[in-house]
């Protein structure tokens, strides 16, 4: 089975370190003292919360639902207590928090009702959505809801079905025991890709440093009797980067702000797979996955984790050395140190590496740009790194998005080749989220400007109805007024000349007449009302009373009557003085 | 004769070129000033008045015709020298001081359902009724204080917007040098 590979440019070589992790199989982690689980772990729409604190939740329970179809469902990821539903410290390189549940496990790690989901009898939209409800998303570290790249082009007929196992990144081992050990299932997962895809034909693309993995995969393939092809590519990180695997793979390349599909090019990870077969034929959603714990610690090694597990009751487990000083999440290439070492596994945690000075020695200081073009020349995007870097540090975003900055995949080929240590991916990080910032601001800017238009827009109508309805009022005014005057001036006629002249205006003083009358009338009736409302509103509570309290007034009306009759001749005894 | 004839010509060319001047006047003419759109472009549409007009077209409006560039606070010092950069004029210190982004929220305890402040707000992002409870629609705030004055009851309040994971920016990688400490190593090196 001879296959021509094509290359793609740039691309380096770092140490690959992934000798350590693999020589034990998968170990299952233990169930932590807790559990906080983010909402938000997939692209796209926030989760919303679907339990309260104190709810009891079981194995594989719906916490989060989808908001929206780019979103995925999250799910408890064992039995137990929801102690909070608040912010926590997220495995992100700003340390803020987010919303999350916290779970204390029961420890029983009881599941719900698992019920496997008939896919081939079920339409391709029902499948779709039962992923999304399971929780699948890319797990090779962008974490794009994997039922959102199910849909196949209209227009673009599938040609290749690209299932990556390259797993380029150093250190990073979790594919490939996942493929030595889950082969099987692994397969499967990609047919399920493939019946909804209905690609020509697949390719599972794993870096020839993995041979074991490879071996698996191709036994697998054979037992099940598929005719997916597993074909190993040169190591060169980022091989796996999707468009690179694609290129080496297919020899398409996908234009910037074009997507695979329409080049009939769909790409997923075999972890992926793993997840949507285990999901489909086993109704266990997204609660757990692969990470490899390696770098400073005693026995490096794959765990299968709980999504929401403590990084540092992960990390003891492979008992970190002492001067461990920091936990890596990802790659020594893309990861980041994370904020806090009690943050949680999430979707996207594929690799903790326990960092020290002797591993990653601090970076010596920067240097300037001497223009050598290394950076342009190892960039697997053949973009112009050094350029992007200039106008990013000058602040000039415009420019940088002329040089294609949104094309970087942020793989840090060019920060490794800088021989001035320049750490240029910082640099186009900062730059996109400026722009992505001024953007919102823009859209903001724009939003408030069409609503205060629209506001003036509306006070003028207002004002101009209103001045409509008071002339409208002044029209009719003036006409009764007008109206009147004629009648006045019109029986007055009829008085002073006698019946032939007056005949034709008398009717109309005779409605006015009426009209008046009718006026007074209401007047009168509302004067009525009125005054019966005052004898309504008069006291009333000397009405019943008893014989006590009646003899008790009259004796007070008694006195004052004496009174009265004896004051006024002192009264006006003291006029006279 | 000739000179007649040279004549002739030179004013049948002046005529045909005045006529094709005045019809691509009136053909390519262009409605409104550009100029004051790419201002007001510029300007963040808060629509707070600090800068002493009603709105930001108005602002825009006023700059194309000579006003100083540095009186929208919102703006803040990168608006001034983005007006700066279009208009070639010189970059000059912010006429206020620079605030953090703020929206306004009401304290719905206090809140007596006046709606003076819904009359006030620019953009429409109060929703309430008279005698009913106000509140601010925060994603529409545009954080211009216009709403604090009319309240009777000063039940609104402004607050700084909080950094979140989605509206959070990687920082700029460059440590800048402090004048301060750029002062005392002179300092030190005299």
């Amino acid at each position: 089975m001879l296959m021509n590979l094509f290359k793609f440019k740039g691309g380096v070589k770092p140490p690959t370190n992934k000798t350590q992790s693999v020589g034990l199989p998968i170990a299952v982690a233990p169930i932590p003292s807790r559990l906080v689980v983010p909402l938000h772990q997939s692209i796209g729409g926030t989760p919303r919360p679907v339990v309260q604190v104190g709810d009891k939740v079981l194995k594989g329970q719906l916490i989060g639902e989808a908001d929206g179809w780019i979103s995925a469902a999250v799910h408890a990821p064992t039995s137990g207590t929801v102690i909070a539903v608040d912010m926590q410290v997220q495995p992100h390189p700003s340390g803020l928090d987010a919303m999350s549940v916290v779970i204390e496990p029961d420890g029983q790690d009881q599941w719900i009702d698992r019920q496997p989901f008939d896919y081939t009898n079920a339409a391709p939209e029902a499948v779709r959505e039962y992923l999304q409800q399971s929780g699948v998303v890319g797990l090779g570290g962008a974490v794009f809801p994997t039922h959102g790249k199910l849909t196949p082009s209209k227009t673009v007929p599938m040609e290749e079905l690209v299932i990556n196992g390259a797993e380029c990144e150093p250190f990073i081992t979790c594919d490939d025991l996942l493929m030595r050990e889950r082969a099987e299932e692994v397969v499967r997962g990609v047919g399920i890709f493939r019946d909804l895809l209905k690609p020509k034909k697949v390719l599972i693309g794993i870096e020839d440093n993995k041979p074991e993995a490879a071996e698996a995969m191709r036994a697998a393939v054979q037992a099940i009797g598929e005719d997916f092809e597993v074909v190993p590519v040169p190591t060169l990180y980022p091989a796996g980067g999707a468009k690179q695997l694609i290129r080496v793979l297919t020899g398409k390349e996908v234009p910037a702000a074009k997507r695979s599909t329409d080049l009939g090019v769909q790409c997923f990870n075999v972890a992926t797979a793993y997840t949507a077969w285990r999901a489909i034929a086993h109704g266990e959603p997204v609660v757990s996955r692969l990470v490899t714990v390696t770098g400073n610690v005693h026995t490096p090694r794959n765990y299968e984790v709980l999504i929401g597990t403590p990084m540092d009751e992960l990390l003891d487990l492979a008992q970190p050395n002492p001067d461990t000083d920091g936990i890596i999440m990802g790659g020594p290439m893309m990861g980041f140190l994370v904020p806090e070492r009690s943050v949680p596994v999430v979707k996207a945690t594929n690799c903790l590496i326990a960092h020290n000075e002797r591993l990653f020695p601090p970076k010596a200081p920067e240097m300037p740009c001497i223009r050598c073009g290394s950076c342009a020349r190892a960039c697997p995007h053949e973009l112009q790194p050094f350029e992007m870097y200039w106008f990013s540090r000058a602040k000039n975003f415009g420019k940088t998005q002329e040089y294609h900055i949104f094309d970087c995949i942020e793989c840090g080929c060019c920060s490794f080749v800088c021989p001035s240590r320049i750490p240029l991916v910082q640099y186009f990080r900062f730059a996109k989220s400026e722009i992505w910032a001024r953007e919102r601001e823009k859209n903001a800017a724009d939003g408030a400007k069409t609503r205060f238009e629209f506001k003036q827009f509306r006070e003028e109508r207002e004002k101009a109805e209103k001045a409509e309805k008071l002339a409208k009022a002044a029209a009719a005014q003036a006409a009764k007024k007008a109206a009147e005057a004629a009648a006045a001036a019109a029986s007055e006629n009829t008085g002073e000349n006698a019946a032939p002249a007056g005949e034709p205006a008398a009717p109309a003083s005779v409605a006015v007449d009426a009209e008046k009358a009718a006026k007074m009338a209401t007047i009168q009736a509302a004067m009525e009302r009125a005054k019966a409302q005052r004898a309504a509103a008069q006291p009333k509570n000397t009405e019943t009373l008893s014989a006590a309290q009646q003899k008790d007034i009259d004796d007070i009306e008694a006195r004052r009557q004496a009174a009265l009759s004896s004051v006024p001749p002192a009264e006006s005894g003291e006029k006279t003085e | 004769m000739e000179i007649v004839l040279a004549i002739a010509i030179m004013a049948l060319g002046a005529v045909v070129l005045g006529a094709s001047l005045g019809f691509a006047s009136i053909k390519f003419k262009v409605e409104g000033d550009p100029l004051v759109d790419k201002i007001d472009a510029i300007l963040p549409q808060t629509q707070c008045g600090q800068c002493g007009y009603p709105g930001c077209k108005p602002y825009a409006e006023a700059i194309a015709k000579g006003e100083e560039i540095n009186k929208c606070p919102p703006g803040g010092a990168e608006g001034v020298q983005r007006l700066a950069d279009l208009l070639g004029r010189e970059v000059k210190p912010l006429d206020a001081e620079e605030k953090p982004k703020q929206i306004a929220i009401i304290d719905e305890q206090t809140c007596i359902g006046c709606t003076l402040c819904i009359q006030a707000c620019p953009v429409d992002a109060i929703v309430g009724a008279a005698k009913q409870m106000h509140t601010i629609v925060a994603q529409l705030c545009t954080g211009c204080e216009l709403c604090l004055p009319p309240c009777p009851v000063e039940c609104i309040r402004m607050e700084p917007i909080a950094e979140t994971i989605d509206n959070w920016k990687w920082k700029y990688p460059v440590v800048e040098i402090k004048p301060e400490s750029a002062a005392a190593s002179m300092k030190e090196a005299a």
